[in-house]
């Protein structure tokens, strides 16, 4: 299994109704349902990975997160989780607040456009940029909303998100003493296990 | 057809199964009736993978394969079943039935009341798609077959998945839900009325009672049948075949102007007026119109599809306006809510309603990948 996701498997409890938006090809899904008793649901747009998720005997629907999630009621799942896709939607702000919404907690990882090799492409190169983490061009690049792990935490904040818990990877998913000491320059990619502000669940 | 394509059934026989009295949802007693059906492949042993296959409105059980080798067309729904095919006939068991009230074989409008020796015609007792759910049980305990790997249908089709589901739960495993919606909304029943009402106000119509003053509703039917036609179709995809071309005549001297959509939809009606019974085409429409399983359930779809234990595919088509995706969105998002295992997909495909019975890649695609599963669960 991908290692972002084991370790996100980890942080969900046993018996839990999960939500998996942009799910790929079921993978934590199947884990989930196998290890944890859990009843889950996964999100793509993708025909070939919603395939995979059939193959992989994992619920999936297909649905853009562009469109909302309207189409669920409060509070209907206990964990909602979005790995590597909200620099990749429309408006993560209001994706995030729907997530919320819906689920009791969510987790969402992303890719740190504040590490350490991006400061210093733009620095040195004045060039947008590339690194082992965002591998794209500026113009093909599916990620249309980077930001830095502080420019995530300061959204959190000023729309009433609680970040219950937070950890930061490097490129190869290690949780080393540096990436955690100055995550938004040495981490690639942090886990975030969020809440609303207002405890309710 | 000249020789049996290699991925085809072959030539099929119907077969006759017959029934005792049955009384139906609305009261009325039926003493006897018969349901005629196919089936292709092998049941297995332990008679775990047999699948039904549900029509739709005009539809009937020659679902594959050729009654004959001189038949040039396959059964309704040839691209989906047959060896190798989506419903893949060397694995899975198919089940194919006209249903009750029907015009092709099963007991219907057409059959004779055995109370009075004439045509039941327009005194055939209303049908709705539990009782077809019902006595597609009853065909499944002929042949011995205790559960339905699978139960699956397009449109009114989907619905009778859908019911079984809820009706019986403990009979079906998985139920594939394609191009169909949980009710018919008002613009639906407002079509249906309207085809309806083509039949019987057609002067042939006789108070339903045109077989024995020896007529036919020809014109009635046609209309309801050109109708229903523009409905499975697209904007894009009537665009795309017709455009503006015309089939005779000159539009700057407005003489004998006939486009080719007209000519196609009367070349359809007039088919159809020839071969579907007027009454059935009556029947099945109010069963289309009355379905509504969570009516039963304080009108909550959610605690009616909770009576279910199978696991769902839902299948909607991008440029279905008949029963638009949003349709199939409400069924997903119910059986969400009821805890259920689903599966969810929306095809990009032009041909509106009636993509479900065409050769769409990404459709067929997906129903091999969900029904490879539903077989090797069966051991298949």
């Amino acid at each position: 299994m991908r290692e972002d996701l084991r370790i996100i498997a980890d942080l969900v409890e046993p018996g839990a109704r999960v939500l998996d938006l942009g799910c790929g090809n079921g993978e934590l899904l199947a884990h989930l349902q196998s290890n944890k008793d859990v009843r889950g649901y996964g999100m793509d747009i993708d025909p070939q990975r919603i395939n995979a998720c059939i193959r992989a005997g994992v619920n999936v629907i297909e649905h853009d997160l562009n469109d909302g999630l309207a189409r669920f009621p409060d509070a209907s799942f206990d964990m909602v989780v979005m790995t590597e896709t909200l620099q990749a939607v429309r408006r993560p702000d209001l994706v995030l607040a729907e997530m919320l919404r819906i689920g009791g907690e969510c987790i969402v990882t992303f890719p740190n456009f504040g590490h350490w090799v991006c400061r210093a492409w733009l620095a040195t190169r004045g060039r947008m940029p590339m690194a082992k983490h965002l591998p794209h061009n500026w113009y093909d690049t599916p990620n249309i909303h980077l930001c830095t792990f502080a420019d995530f935490e300061r959204l959190c904040l000023e729309t009433g998100i609680t970040v219950i818990e937070r950890f930061a990877v490097d490129s190869g998913y290690r949780s080393r003493r540096m990436v955690n000491r100055f995550p938004n320059l040495f981490g690639t990619t942090a886990f975030y296990r969020l809440g609303r502000a207002d405890g309710k669940t | 057809m000249k020789v049996v394509p290699p991925n085809s059934v072959g030539v099929v026989v119907p077969q006759t199964a017959q029934f005792g009295p049955i009384e139906l949802q609305c009261g009325v007693q039926l003493p006897h009736f018969e349901i005629v059906y196919e089936t292709y492949g092998q049941l297995n042993a332990d008679r775990t993978n047999a699948v039904l296959v549900c029509h739709a409105l005009s539809g009937h059980h020659h679902a594959a394969g050729y009654h004959s080798m001189d038949d040039d067309k396959p059964g309704w729904w040839d691209v989906c079943i047959g060896p190798g095919k989506p419903i893949d006939t060397n694995r899975l068991f198919v089940v194919s039935l006209n249903n009750l009230g029907g015009c092709h074989g099963s007991t219907g409008p057409r059959s004779t009341d055995p109370s009075t020796g004439d045509p039941y015609g327009p005194t055939f007792p209303t049908v709705t798609v539990k009782d077809w759910v019902r006595t597609q049980a009853m065909l499944a305990d002929t042949l011995e077959i205790p559960a339905f790997a699978a139960i699956v249908g397009g449109s009114l089709g989907g619905m009778q998945a859908m019911q079984w589901a809820i009706d019986f739960p403990d009979r079906i495993r998985h139920a594939l839900l394609i191009a169909c919606a949980s009710k018919l909304s008002a613009q639906n029943i407002a079509f249906n009325e309207i085809a309806r009402q083509a039949i019987v106000t057609d002067p042939e119509f006789h108070g339903g009672n045109y077989i024995k003053a020896g007529s036919n509703p020809d014109v009635g039917l046609r209309l309801a049948r050109m109708l229903g036609h523009v409905t499975y179709l697209s904007d894009y995809s009537m665009g795309d075949r017709f455009g503006r071309e015309l089939k005779s005549g000159d539009i700057a001297s407005g003489h004998d102007v006939e486009f080719q959509v007209e000519s196609y939809l009367r070349y359809q009606g007039s088919t159809f007026s020839k071969v579907f019974d007027a009454n059935t085409y009556l029947l099945m429409t109010r069963a289309l119109d009355y379905f509504d399983p969570a009516r039963d359930y304080g009108d909550d779809l959610v605690t009616a599809l909770g009576q279910a234990s199978c696991k769902f595919l839902v299948v909607s088509f991008s440029t279905d306006w008949r029963f638009a995706p949003e349709r199939s969105d409400e069924i997903i998002d119910a059986l969400v809510a009821a805890r259920k295992d689903v599966v969810g997909a929306n095809i990009d495909a032009a041909h509106g309603h009636d993509s479900f019975l065409l050769q769409v890649p990404r459709y067929l695609e997906l129903l091999s990948t969900y029904l490879d599963r539903v077989a090797a669960e069966c051991g298949q």
